[in-house]
């Protein structure tokens, strides 16, 4: 299919304050000189950015979707199933929508030269996986729940357990790279990259809820996590309406 | 029905572990047109390189089509998608061609451009920027350029590089100093 509309651009409205992160967020060392200083522009959204790119079931690897089954052995860590559906704003599925994830093992190490943390690899888990979403944008993978691990911010600086994930939706403009979180765990209130997102509705979004429904019963606990990505604008809103 | 989009979070240091299988150096995977190979670094805002960023391109083909329906089976059949990872030394480069020109509306075409995302450990949120050809008499009349600062324009367009078919384009993620390299202009999306 080749894209070739010409619909006219429209402008996005603003993200409510605080759902998603400032570019300069004092506390997270890191994006003080990483953060543009100047005005960002308000871009239309043309025809350049209401496409991208498609990836289909070719692209992926047996096991992909099963971080616990691309070695010989089981990795070291609580089994878990991940599970959700990515919509987009208006409440529809993003269907073939590629997902990437990566992760800490159960020690709190990632396999990954730059990680010096002086906690044992496994020899047993990557920590990366990739899934494509179904036609109701529905998503799953197994894995091992990642520990948490210190880090250079500041004093006693450690992160929470998370995962990270990366999406890609109807158009380039819908990426979104983000990370989930846990229920309940206490580095939640510490961590400057989760409390960069500074409305606590904006946060919770991105804590997993414990599923027992899909639990397996004497193997593995169950998480939902739903993901909510910017569409293409298909259905053009009325001005004032959003 | 409008629901909150999701929250951006950093890349962290370790994306490679997860985003290395889509890296590659080759963007327009066969499509026909004029050779190019971009080179750059990506700078912060004490102009030192970030080694541990990567970027993604998205572009028309040579005749300014998006090519988007077809599912790619790897990153080698994404014609117009690259995702290309900073060197120890904050560079990148990647080959592809330069698009045609795309519709702005009904009426108006853009220059010719290529949409570039960015991101890195230390940034929240993914920035998103363009990249247009030196040489381009279309660059004056392009829709979008002319919303940008006159002033500010330059930072959006590649310059020559030092062999033939080669453009050379650095992307300053902030400016402190008056004398410093200017600061690439990033859009909100």
């Amino acid at each position: 299919m080749l894209e070739t509309e010409t619909r006219s651009p429209q402008i996005r409205p603003e993200d409510p304050p605080g759902s998603q992160p400032d570019y300069c967020y004092p506390p997270y060392a890191s994006s003080v000189l990483r953060a543009p200083s100047q005005p960002l522009v308000v871009l239309p959204h043309t025809l350049s950015e209401r496409t991208g790119p498609v990836f289909g079931h070719g692209l992926l690897q047996p096991n992909d979707n099963d971080l616990t089954a691309q070695h010989a052995g089981q990795p070291l860590g609580e089994r878990m199933l991940v599970h959700g559906r990515v919509l987009d704003e208006d409440g529809r599925p993003v269907r073939s929508a590629l997902v990437e994830v990566w992760q800490a093992n159960a020690a709190g190490r990632y396999l990954h030269k730059v990680d010096q943390h002086d906690a044992p690899l496994d020899p047993n888990f990557s920590g990366a996986g990739r899934v494509i979403t179904d036609d109701q944008g529905r998503y799953q993978f197994r894995t091992i729940k990642p520990g948490a691990y210190p880090w250079g911010n500041h004093y006693n600086a450690w992160r929470p357990q998370h995962i990270h994930f990366s999406l890609f939706g109807a158009g380039i403009l819908s990426r979104l790279v983000t990370q989930m979180y846990f229920p309940s765990d206490p580095l939640h209130a510490l961590d400057p990259i989760f409390n960069s997102i500074t409305d606590p509705r904006a946060r919770e979004r991105l804590i997993a809820r414990f599923d027992i429904e899909k639990t397996e019963p004497a193997f593995a606990l169950a998480y939902e996590f739903n993901i909510v990505l910017r569409g293409t604008n298909d259905t053009p809103f009325e001005e004032g309406k959003r | 029905m409008s629901l909150p989009l999701s929250g951006s979070q950093t890349v962290g240091p370790y994306f490679s572990i997860g985003l290395l299988p889509l890296c590659t150096e080759e963007v327009a995977c066969g499509a026909q047109g004029e050779a190019i190979i971009v080179e750059g670094h990506l700078l912060d805002g004490e102009g030192v390189p970030v080694p541990d960023g990567f970027l993604e391109i998205w572009q028309a083909d040579g005749s300014g089509q998006y090519i988007s329906g077809k599912p790619a089976s790897s990153v080698g059949e994404a014609v117009g998608f690259g995702r290309i990872k900073t060197g120890p030394d904050g560079g990148f480069r990647f080959k592809t061609i330069k698009p045609g020109a795309v519709p702005y509306d009904a009426e108006r075409l853009q220059a010719p451009h290529l949409v570039v995302l960015v991101f890195m450990r230390g940034l929240l949120r993914n920035l998103v920027t363009r990249l247009y050809f030196p040489e381009e008499p279309s660059n004056l009349t392009d829709p979008i350029l002319q919303l940008v600062p006159g002033e500010r324009r330059s930072t959006l367009i590649a310059q020559a590089g030092s062999k033939p078919g080669t453009l050379h384009w650095d992307i300053v993620m902030q400016q402190q100093e008056a004398n410093a390299k200017p600061e690439t202009v990033f859009f909100a999306w």
